[in-house]
């Protein structure tokens, strides 16, 4: 028995030590390499020998071409913020990036103008804001008579799910045009493909799948423009030597993970220390927690985060603990740019533009009427800046807090009670 | 409540004897999670003197109250032999709750709490009910509970919560006194302190004997007159009214997010099973039931400490939870270690495999 016993203490210190070993060795050589290195890579090494790790810090930060990072697509999306987009202004869920126009009048007609929406879910409150702008454009063209009918189905975040549902629609004949959101990337590519081949035009938007296959795919930039907005803006205005806290969601999902990879990237080449990357599930309790936390090892004096939830927690964390705001990264949320207006921090609210969900139903009737539209539909995504914050609050003044300021509602009939009543 | 002498069991290093003292001190339970809290913090303040200042060790029990409050919720379920799967979502439903009915009116704080220990009343009451007089294993009512409150929630808020807490309703959970030394004493230590004074008088009660015993043989409690029914359905109560408090907390400390409370359930659970205490209940002392949440929260203290990295984290901390639990159930197992453990033999020792799992 005693035997047992030793073997499960020393199978306690042995997880506590190995831990600690393998840790201690790339934050004290160097600290920078935590950040960059490519967490499904690293996750193997760690729990082997410190031999393995010595080596792990010899190779360079950036790791070319790493699973989430694609150097063309980074490249592109950096390049494509400052092109001037195509269309008009004062409506940007019309505007589109270097739009490449295709015919569409193999599937204009008025027969059957049923418009039928498969939705990954409306899981967070950037989904739900996106949902009710989608809505109220539908009602705008149900009652100019552009659209019969509506139907919806949301598959809550269920790749399976949303297969059984694009599948459904296909079988029921009666959409005459199908839109698309994915949950996820590769698992619901053959759907849509599927959906595709039963000849109705097919719009996608948000997160991608690998085909082209339908007639126009839509969406904002990017996450990589996103992140690098964000890591930008920490590089500029911190000192070379000041050290950045990185706040993530979780890992895995294409469009934070670009963001994160594309930060990363200009981390690298700045002067800057990050001192970690953490996975918070964007719990505004674990952000507090964790940030405090750091806060107790040292300074923390610029925070990246993938999402802007949960981003007033963080910035809590600094005033419970006696200490001066970070240079800020958020996000158009309104809880945030209220709470920046509020202390007049140093920060930026970098913008996954949520009214690209107006677009798909623009781009439904456009092509039934036969007009052109981009085969990659790539919608302006701007952050907002200290210059235009004011301009942005005044106008979502009435809003909730978890609103997003870039919705781009404001001219629907709706406004502002159906964003208001959630 | 019971008269162990762990100490002798386990007295093969000094960390051990301390932590037999502790536990003596504390009124028993199972020395291996004092143990453990001990070398975790003895690590942490290593690592970072800086920790070991009164106003980091103030924020540490600011952050950890509202989980030692879920284990003490959690316990009183527990040791009289159910499961609460319903608290994490409890706890999200009561946030947005507040935050959409008090909606940033001060005026509002007292009355929206009064309807949060209402509704926190009515849930445990419902899931006790089901329990008991429906004879629905708990871990199904629950779980179903926890699904019908996630739902209702999503429902009603469309997936996204709306409104705005009050600062007198953040106070709970983020402000405290302002004094010397530790710079705050925060209201949500002194909201702690109070629980585990009431906690460790209830279980001292003949009420606190009755829920062991009931959890031990439901069986004989009841031919002892006992109403298993009451006993337990009015520890889902509590339960449900220690989740609305953490909810209190929670919201205080952070604000309202849209995923406030998740998996809350299994943190508490874990925290009570590392505290010794036995799935399946009748064993196990409420104070060692806040060790383990003040362990679990220490641990992840330790993890941020070491810049371990976020992926290896739940992995490394399954094998110490196992670890732990698995030595604690050898030296219950061991021949007097504990004054009424039934003398099993160590491999048959029926403890082990739900406590690890």
């Amino acid at each position: 028995m005693r035997k047992t016993r030793v073997l499960l203490v020393a199978a306690a210190t042995a997880a506590l030590t190995l831990a600690a070993c393998t840790t201690d060795e790339p934050t004290e050589t160097a600290p920078e390499d935590e950040a960059p290195a490519d967490e499904g890579e690293q996750e193997p090494e760690d729990s082997g020998d410190d031999a393995a790790d010595d080596e792990g810090d010899d190779e360079p930060a950036e790791s070319e071409d790493g699973e989430w990072f694609v150097r063309a697509d980074y490249e592109r999306q950096l390049a494509q913020r400052d092109i001037e987009p195509e269309g008009p202004a004062d409506q940007p869920w019309l505007q589109a990036i270097e739009p490449e126009w295709v015919d569409t009048s193999e599937f204009a007609q008025e027969e059957n103008r049923t418009l039928c929406f498969s939705n990954a879910s409306v899981s967070n409150p950037w989904r739900v804001t996106g949902w009710i702008t989608m809505q109220q454009q539908v009602d705008v063209f149900t009652d100019a008579g552009e659209i019969d009918d509506f139907q919806v189905s949301d598959a809550a975040d269920d790749d399976n799910q949303q297969i059984s549902d694009i599948q459904a629609f296909i079988d029921s004949g009666d959409c005459g045009a199908l839109i698309i959101s994915p949950s996820t990337t590769a698992t619901l590519t053959p759907a849509v493909e599927a959906a595709c081949d039963s000849g109705i035009p097919v719009i996608v938007f948000d997160r991608g799948v690998n085909t082209d296959c339908m007639v126009t795919f839509i969406h904002p930039i990017g996450g990589y423009a996103y992140g690098a907005d964000g890591a930008e803006f920490l590089v500029e205005n911190l000192e070379p030597g000041s050290s950045v806290l990185a706040l993530r969601i979780l890992p895995g999902v294409d469009v934070l993970e670009h963001r994160w990879a594309a930060a990363q990237e200009i981390f690298a080449d700045s002067e800057l220390e990050i001192l970690g990357d953490e996975f918070t599930g964007g719990d505004g309790a674990q952000i507090k927690d964790l940030v405090t936390q750091y806060l107790q090892r040292g300074d923390v004096d610029g925070i990246w985060m993938d999402a802007g939830d949960g981003s007033v927690a963080a910035i809590e964390a600094f005033e419970d603990t006696g200490n001066d705001y970070p240079v800020m990264m958020g996000e158009d949320e309104l809880s945030f740019m209220r709470k920046w207006e509020e202390t007049g921090m140093t920060a930026i609210a970098p913008v996954y533009s949520n009214f690209q969900w107006r677009t798909p139903i623009e781009a439904a009737v456009k092509i039934w009427n036969g007009e052109e539209v981009p085969a990659e539909w790539v919608l302006p995504q701007e952050p907002i800046t200290e210059e235009n914050r004011g301009e942005f609050l005044e106008r979502n003044a009435d809003m909730p807090s978890l609103h997003y300021a870039k919705f781009g509602g404001e001219d629907l009939p709706g406004y502002p009670e159906a964003w208001q009543d959630r | 409540m019971t008269a162990t002498d762990p100490g002798r069991a386990a007295a093969t290093s000094t960390g051990t004897r301390l932590a037999g003292l502790a536990g003596r001190l504390f009124g028993g339970g199972g020395p291996t999670v004092f143990a453990l809290l001990i070398v975790i913090f003895a690590l942490i303040f290593v690592m970072n003197p800086s920790f070991a200042e009164p106003p980091s060790l103030m924020a540490f029990l600011k952050a950890a109250a509202p989980l030692v409050v879920l284990a003490v919720g959690q316990y009183f379920v527990i040791v009289c032999g159910e499961l609460d799967l319903s608290v994490g979502s409890l706890v999200g439903a009561q946030v947005v709750i507040a935050a959409a009915l008090i909606d940033g009116e001060e005026s509002r704080t007292v009355p929206v709490l009064l309807v949060m220990l209402a509704f926190g009343a009515l849930v445990g009451l419902v899931n006790g009910l089901i329990t008991t007089l429906l004879k629905v294993h708990s871990l199904i009512t629950t779980l179903g509970m926890m699904l019908v409150l996630y739902g209702a929630i999503r429902l009603w808020t469309g997936g996204s919560p709306k409104g705005a807490l009050s600062e007198a309703f953040r106070t709970a959970g983020r402000g405290g006194i302002d004094m010397p030394v530790v710079r705050q004493l925060p209201w949500a230590l002194i909201i702690l302190v109070a629980v585990v004074v009431l906690a460790i008088v209830v279980m001292r009660s003949s009420y606190g004997r009755t829920l062991v015993a009931t959890g031990d043989n439901d069986q004989a409690a009841m031919f002892a007159g006992v109403r298993v029914w009451q006993v337990r359905t009015s520890a889902f109560v509590l339960s449900s009214l220690m989740a609305t408090l953490a909810g209190v907390l929670i919201g205080g400390f952070a604000g309202v997010t849209a995923q406030v409370g998740q998996g809350l359930e299994f943190t508490a659970i874990t925290a009570v099973v590392l505290g010794g205490v036995v799935l399946g209940g009748g064993r196990g002392t409420v104070v060692a039931a806040m060790a383990g949440a003040l362990t679990i929260q220490a641990l992840f203290t330790l993890f941020n400490q070491m810049a371990l990295p976020s992926t290896i984290r739940p992995a490394v901390q399954g094998v110490i939870i196992i670890a732990a639990v698995a030595y604690a159930a050898r030296e219950r197992a061991g021949p007097g270690a504990q004054d009424h453990a039934p003398a099993a033999p160590p491999d048959q020792n029926p403890d082990r495999e739900p406590a690890a799992t």
